[in-house]
C-alpha cells in the first residue's frame, strides 16, 4: 500500500468498545452491530456472537476480549472500518477492561432505561475517561414498559457529567437506534492519529495460546506498519521473532498483507511461550526500532487465593499443564506448587476475585477433565510476630502459632453499593454483619442511593455479592476497590475429622464470631460428608481448645436388597455409579470427603 | 459356557399396579394376552436349549392374572419347547387370593412344584399404602389351597422400609410369617425407582421413609428372628429351611446362564446377555418378523465375567468358591483383583475360609461397599 493510501485508510478507522453492566444488553447490541455491518450473513449469525466460550454463554458474561473488524457504509456514502473491542462487565475483570479500552479511541456506554447506571458501569466509565476515550451514551431497552429514559438521561448528566441530550435512545433487541449509534461512532469517535511510516509501535492487549500455532497476540498498531516475514522485537521481553501471519477477525480470522496505524488484529510469530509476549508490551521492528515504548499497563495483583488439588493424585501433572495453558491466556492467574498434609500435592492459586476463581476451576474441570478439590478462598494477611518479623500469609494453614503473633492486619476494601432506597436497611444490615465500617451515603436521585462502607476483603470474597443480590431482589449493584490493611482481632480455626487436623479446612475468622462459625461448619460438614464405615467426629478448634463438635454416624446399611431377577446390568450400573461417586471424593486420613466440603467452611448460613 | 439349564418366563400383566413396582408390566384389561402367550411360544422355539432344564420360574407382573386356560397354554408351550427334568424346581409367582384350587391343580399337572407368594406385609394399612390388591388373610388362604392341590414348597416375599412402617409392624408381620407352613422367605427393602408412583410422591416430599438406621435394625431383626425359626440366610435377601434353597435364584448368583422369555425379560446364553423389548407392540412385532425380540445384547468380556462372578456370588452366604473361580478364569481371586481381598478383610467386611470368599456378618449390610471393590478399574 502507498503511504498516502495508508493515511486515507487510517482516517476511516474507528476503534471503540462497549461498556455496560451485566444484562444491560451489551451482547445483543454487539450482535445488532455485526448484522448491520454485514460482518456475517444471517445464516452464519449465531446469537451472541462475541461470547464464544461456553462458560461465557452460560453465565451471560464476557470474559476474554475479542476484537472484530467491521465495514460500515455511513450516511455520507463513505466506507468506514470499525474495530469493535469487547470488554468484560464483571468487577473481577477490571484489568482486562483497562487493556481493551487502551486499544480504543471511543466507547459506547450502555445504560438500561429502567435500571439506570450501576456501580460497575461507573467504574468502567472512569477507566474510559482515564484513557481519554470519547464516550457515546446509549439508553437501551427504551421499549420496556418500565423504561424511564428521562430519569436515566438525568443520571448520565448528574453522575457522569456527560450532556444528557447526547444520549441515544435505543433498543438493541428490537433494532431501534442502531443506525444512530453507528453514525455517532463515525462522527464522534476520533480516527487514530499515528504515522504509518514511523517506526513500528504495536501494543499487545491480549494473547491466547493455540496448540497448533503457538501464541497468538492481539495487537493494536499505534504507529508504523507491519508485514509478514518481518523481524520484530518485544521491547520489554527483548526477544525477537519473525512474523508468520497477521490478520484481523471478522469475526473469523482473515490474514492480511499488512497491518497499519489504527488496525486492531492478530499476529502469529512462532512465539512458544506467552511469557515472551506480555500483555502491555510494545512490539517494534528489529531493524528499525522505535525509541520509546508505549506506556505499559498497571498489572493487577491477585486478591483471592485458594488451593487447587486433583481429586486423583495421578492428575497432578495434568493439572499443572492445565494451569500453565490457562495462564497463557490469563495473565491475572498466578499459581505455585504447594503441599497439603490432607490433600497431597497441588497448587496455591491467585485470582482477581471469586468469579475469576470459579471460572478457572470450571474450565479445568470441563476442558481438561480433571476433578478438583478447591480449598476455601483466602486473602493475604499481614502478620507481625512477637519478634517483630512480618510475614504475609495467603494460606490459613501457614498461620504462625497464636503465641508467636503480635497482631494481624487484613486487607480492606471501599465498597460502593447502589440501591433503590427501599433496600438501604437491608444493605446496611448486611454490611454490618460482614464487619463493615459505615463511611457515607449519598442520594443519586430521589430514590437511588449510593452507600459506602469499608469492609474486610475476606468478608466479601465468598458470598457477599450473592447475599446482596438476594436481599435486594437483584436491584443492588456493587463495586469495590482495595484501600489497604487494617488491624483485626483474627484467629485461626482448625477443623478435625476423626481427631485428625485437616490443614486444607483451616480458616481465619474474627474472634467474636469464632464460636458461631465453628458450630455452623461442624453441622455443615456433618451434612456434606457421607456416612463412613465408622463413626467420624467433626471438631472445630482454636489452638488446643475444641469450640464445636458434631458426629457423622457410621454407615449402617448399603446393600441392594431388591429382587432384580436376571437383570445383572442394572446391578452393575448401580455399583458403577457408586464407584464413580467415590472418585469425586478425596480420602483424607481415613475419611472420604466430597469436593464441596472444602468450600463449605466459608458458608455463613446454617442450612 | 454350557447350555443354560434355567428358564425364566415373564408375564407382564397385572390387575392392579403396586406403587413401588418398576418391572415391565401392564394393566391386564384390553391387552392381547393370547397373542402374547403364543409369541412367547415362538420365542421359546427360537431359544430352544439342548440341555435339559433344571429350574423354571414364571414371574411377573402377575402370572396368576392370566385365565387358567391361558396359563395352561403357557405351561404347555414350555414343555413343548424345553425338556424339563422330572426333578426340576418349577416355580410360579402367585398373587395372594388370585388363584383357585383348580388353578393350583392344573399347575401341579404341568410339573409346578413351588410357589412364590407376594405377601410383602401382613399389615392392612401398609398393604393399602403400597397399593396391593389383597388382604392380610389372602396369603394364608392361598397357601392352604395350594397345599390341598399338592404344592407344598412355598416361598413368601416380604418387604421392609415401607413408608411409615414401624419396627413393631415389621416384627408383627414376621411373627405372622413364621406361623405359616412355608419353607422359604425372600425379604426385600423398598427402593424408590423412577417411573413409579412412589417416585413421584418421593420427589414431592410426600413419602416418609424409615431412615438408614431403621432399615438396618429391621434387617438385623429379620436375620436373627428367621434364624431362630429355622430359616437360614443363604443369600442377602433369601432365607430357607434346610434343603429348600431356591435353585433358580442360585443360577443368577452363580453366574450361570439362563434363558429369558417374554417382554422385558433378560437372558444370559453362551456368554451373551440380552434384554428383550418391554413394550408389547415392539415385542410382538419382532416375534412376528421372526426375529429375536432383543433391544440390546452384550457379549460379556472375561473381566466383566469375573466382576459379576464376585458381586453376584458374594451375595450368597456360602460366598464365592475360589476353586471354581480359578477353574473358570485361570486366575485366583487375589490375582484377578490385586489387593482387594486383603483391604476388605482389614475393613472387616470380607472373610476367606476353606477357599470360599464370603461377606462377614457386618459385611452383609454393607454389601455394596464390597461389591464395588470388585469392579476392575
Amino acid at each position: 500500500m502507498k503511504p498516502e493510501d495508508r493515511i486515507k485508510r487510517r482516517d476511516k478507522i474507528r476503534n471503540f468498545s462497549i461498556i455496560a453492566h451485566i444484562d444491560h444488553g451489551k451482547s445483543t447490541l454487539a450482535d445488532r452491530i455485526l448484522e448491520k455491518t454485514s460482518a456475517l450473513t444471517q445464516r452464519e449469525m449465531q446469537d451472541q456472537m462475541l461470547d464464544a466460550m461456553d462458560l461465557e454463554r452460560e453465565r451471560g458474561i464476557t470474559i476474554k476480549l475479542n476484537a472484530v473488524q467491521l465495514t460500515y457504509t455511513a450516511a455520507d456514502g463513505e466506507e468506514y472500518i470499525f474495530h469493535l473491542i469487547d470488554t468484560p462487565g464483571h468487577v473481577d475483570f477490571a484489568y482486562e477492561v483497562s487493556r481493551s479500552l487502551a486499544a480504543c479511541e471511543g466507547a459506547l456506554l450502555i445504560v438500561d432505561a429502567a435500571q439506570g447506571i450501576e456501580a460497575q458501569t461507573l467504574a468502567n466509565v472512569y477507566l474510559a475517561l482515564d484513557n481519554e476515550l470519547e464516550i457515546i451514551p446509549v439508553i437501551n431497552k427504551i421499549d420496556l414498559p418500565s423504561a424511564d429514559p428521562e430519569r436515566v438521561r438525568g443520571e448520565v448528566e448528574d453522575v457522569i457529567g456527560l450532556p444528557g441530550e447526547d444520549c441515544i435512545p435505543a433498543s438493541a433487541k428490537s433494532g431501534i437506534g442502531i443506525d444512530e449509534i453507528l453514525e455517532a461512532v463515525v462522527e464522534k469517535v476520533p480516527a487514530p492519529d499515528g504515522d504509518p511510516e514511523a517506526p513500528l509501535k504495536a501494543m499487545i492487549f491480549d494473547s491466547i495460546y493455540d496448540p497448533y500455532r503457538g501464541v497468538i497476540v492481539y495487537i493494536r498498531i499505534v504507529e508504523g506498519t507491519v508485514k509478514p516475514g518481518e523481524k520484530i522485537r518485544m521491547m520489554q521481553g527483548q526477544k525477537e521473532f519473525e512474523v508468520q501471519e497477521i490478520g484481523v477477525f471478522t469475526p473469523k480470522p482473515v490474514s492480511k498483507q499488512e497491518l497499519s496505524v489504527g488496525d486492531v488484529g492478530y499476529m502469529i510469530a512462532s512465539i512458544k511461550n506467552v511469557g515472551d509476549s506480555q500483555v502491555g508490551d510494545t512490539i517494534t521492528h528489529a531493524a528499525r526500532p522505535t525509541a520509546e515504548p508505549l506506556p505499559g499497563y498497571r498489572k493487577l495483583n491477585p486478591m483471592v487465593f485458594c488451593g487447587l488439588y486433583p481429586v486423583d493424585t495421578n492428575d497432578y501433572n495434568d493439572l499443572r499443564d492445565a494451569l500453565e495453558k490457562l495462564e497463557l491466556n490469563d495473565s491475572a492467574l498466578q499459581f505455585e506448587a504447594e503441599t497439603s498434609q490432607a490433600l497431597g500435592f497441588g497448587f496455591r492459586c491467585g485470582f482477581l476475585g471469586l468469579l475469576h476463581m470459579e471460572i478457572i476451576q470450571e474450565r479445568i474441570e470441563r476442558e481438561y477433565n480433571i476433578d478438583l478439590i478447591t480449598t476455601a478462598p483466602s486473602v493475604i494477611y499481614e502478620v507481625t510476630k512477637t519478634d517483630g518479623e512480618q510475614v504475609l500469609i495467603d494460606n490459613p494453614s501457614e498461620m504462625p502459632d497464636a503465641q508467636q503473633i503480635d497482631h494481624i492486619r487484613e486487607p480492606y476494601v471501599k465498597a460502593e453499593v447502589m440501591v433503590p432506597n427501599d433496600y438501604v436497611g437491608a444493605v446496611m444490615e448486611l454490611c454490618q454483619r460482614k464487619r463493615g465500617d459505615y463511611v457515607d451515603m449519598k442520594y443519586l436521585d430521589e430514590n437511588r442511593v449510593n452507600i459506602i462502607y469499608e469492609l474486610p476483603l475476606s468478608e466479601i470474597v465468598y458470598d457477599f455479592f450473592d447475599t446482596l443480590k438476594s436481599s435486594t431482589k437483584g436491584y443492588a449493584s456493587f463495586d469495590y476497590e482495595l484501600i489497604g490493611y487494617k488491624e483485626s482481632n483474627l484467629v485461626k480455626m482448625d477443623i478435625l475429622l476423626n481427631a485428625e487436623k485437616i490443614d486444607a479446612l483451616s480458616i481465619i475468622v474474627h474472634r467474636d464470631s469464632a464460636y458461631d462459625r465453628g458450630k455452623i461448619i461442624a453441622e455443615k460438614l456433618k451434612k456434606l460428608i457421607p456416612r463412613q464405615q465408622f463413626e467420624v467426629p467433626v471438631q472445630a478448634s482454636i489452638g488446643q481448645k475444641i469450640i464445636a463438635r458434631s458426629t457423622i454416624k457410621a454407615m449402617r446399611k448399603n446393600v441392594l436388597a431388591k429382587c432384580y431377577g436376571g437383570d445383572i446390568s442394572r446391578k452393575r450400573k448401580l455399583l458403577e455409579k457408586q464407584k464413580e461417586g467415590k472418585k469425586r471424593m478425596k480420602s483424607v486420613g481415613s475419611v472420604e470427603v466430597p469436593q464441596e466440603a472444602f468450600m463449605s467452611v466459608l458458608s455463613m448460613d446454617e442450612d | 459356557m454350557k447350555n443354560p439349564s434355567s428358564l425364566y418366563v415373564h408375564v407382564p400383566f397385572c390387575e392392579q399396579i403396586c406403587h413401588y413396582c418398576d418391572f415391565n408390566k401392564f394393566f391386564l384389561k384390553n391387552q392381547p394376552v393370547a397373542d402374547y402367550i403364543e409369541a412367547c411360544g415362538s420365542e421359546m422355539r427360537m431359544s430352544e436349549s439342548v440341555a435339559p432344564i433344571e429350574t423354571v420360574y414364571i414371574g411377573g407382573g402377575t402370572p396368576t392374572a392370566l385365565e387358567d386356560e391361558q396359563l395352561e397354554r403357557l405351561l404347555e408351550l414350555i414343555h413343548k419347547h424345553f425338556t424339563i427334568k422330572p426333578s426340576a424346581e418349577f416355580t410360579v409367582e402367585v398373587n395372594p387370593g388370585s388363584a383357585s384350587k383348580e388353578t393350583f391343580t392344573m399347575m401341579k399337572r404341568y410339573g409346578v412344584n413351588r410357589l412364590s407368594i407376594g405377601a410383602q406385609t401382613f399389615d392392612t394399612g401398609l398393604l393399602k399404602a403400597i397399593n396391593r390388591d389383597h388382604g392380610e388373610g389372602d396369603v394364608e388362604a392361598s397357601i392352604q389351597l395350594a397345599r390341598h392341590a399338592g404344592i407344598t414348597d412355598i416361598s413368601v416375599d416380604m418387604m421392609f422400609g415401607l413408608p411409615g412402617q414401624t419396627m413393631e409392624q415389621w416384627q408383627q408381620s414376621l411373627i405372622k410369617l413364621v406361623s405359616l407352613p412355608i419353607s422359604h422367605v425372600s425379604a426385600y427393602s423398598l427402593k424408590i425407582e423412577p417411573k413409579t408412583v412412589f417416585y413421584q410422591m418421593w420427589n414431592r416430599g410426600a413419602l416418609k421413609l424409615p431412615n438408614q438406621d431403621m432399615e438396618a435394625e429391621m434387617y438385623d431383626w429379620l436375620y436373627e428372628y428367621l434364624h431362630e425359626n429355622d430359616f437360614q440366610a443363604y443369600e442377602i435377601s433369601n432365607f430357607a429351611k434346610p434343603g429348600y434353597e431356591s435353585l433358580h435364584n442360585q443360577a443368577y448368583w452363580n453366574n450361570d446362564g439362563y434363558v429369558g422369555i417374554g417382554a422385558g425379560a433378560h437372558g444370559y446364553v453362551n456368554g451373551v446377555r440380552h434384554r428383550n423389548h418391554g413394550p408389547l407392540p415392539k415385542y410382538l412385532k419382532a416375534i412376528e418378523a421372526g426375529e429375536m425380540p432383543w433391544i440390546e445384547s452384550h457379549q460379556v468380556p472375561v473381566n466383566e465375567q469375573m466382576e459379576e462372578e464376585m458381586f453376584m456370588g458374594l451375595r450368597k452366604r456360602i460366598g464365592v468358591n475360589g476353586h471354581r473361580f480359578e477353574k473358570r478364569y485361570g486366575l485366583t481371586v487375589e490375582d484377578a483383583f490385586p489387593g482387594t481381598v486383603s483391604k476388605l478383610q482389614e475393613r472387616g467386611l470380607l472373610q476367606k475360609e476353606e477357599n470360599h470368599y464370603r461377606l462377614t456378618r457386618q459385611g452383609l449390610l454393607l454389601g455394596n461397599e464390597v461389591f464395588e471393590a470388585f469392579l476392575l478399574p
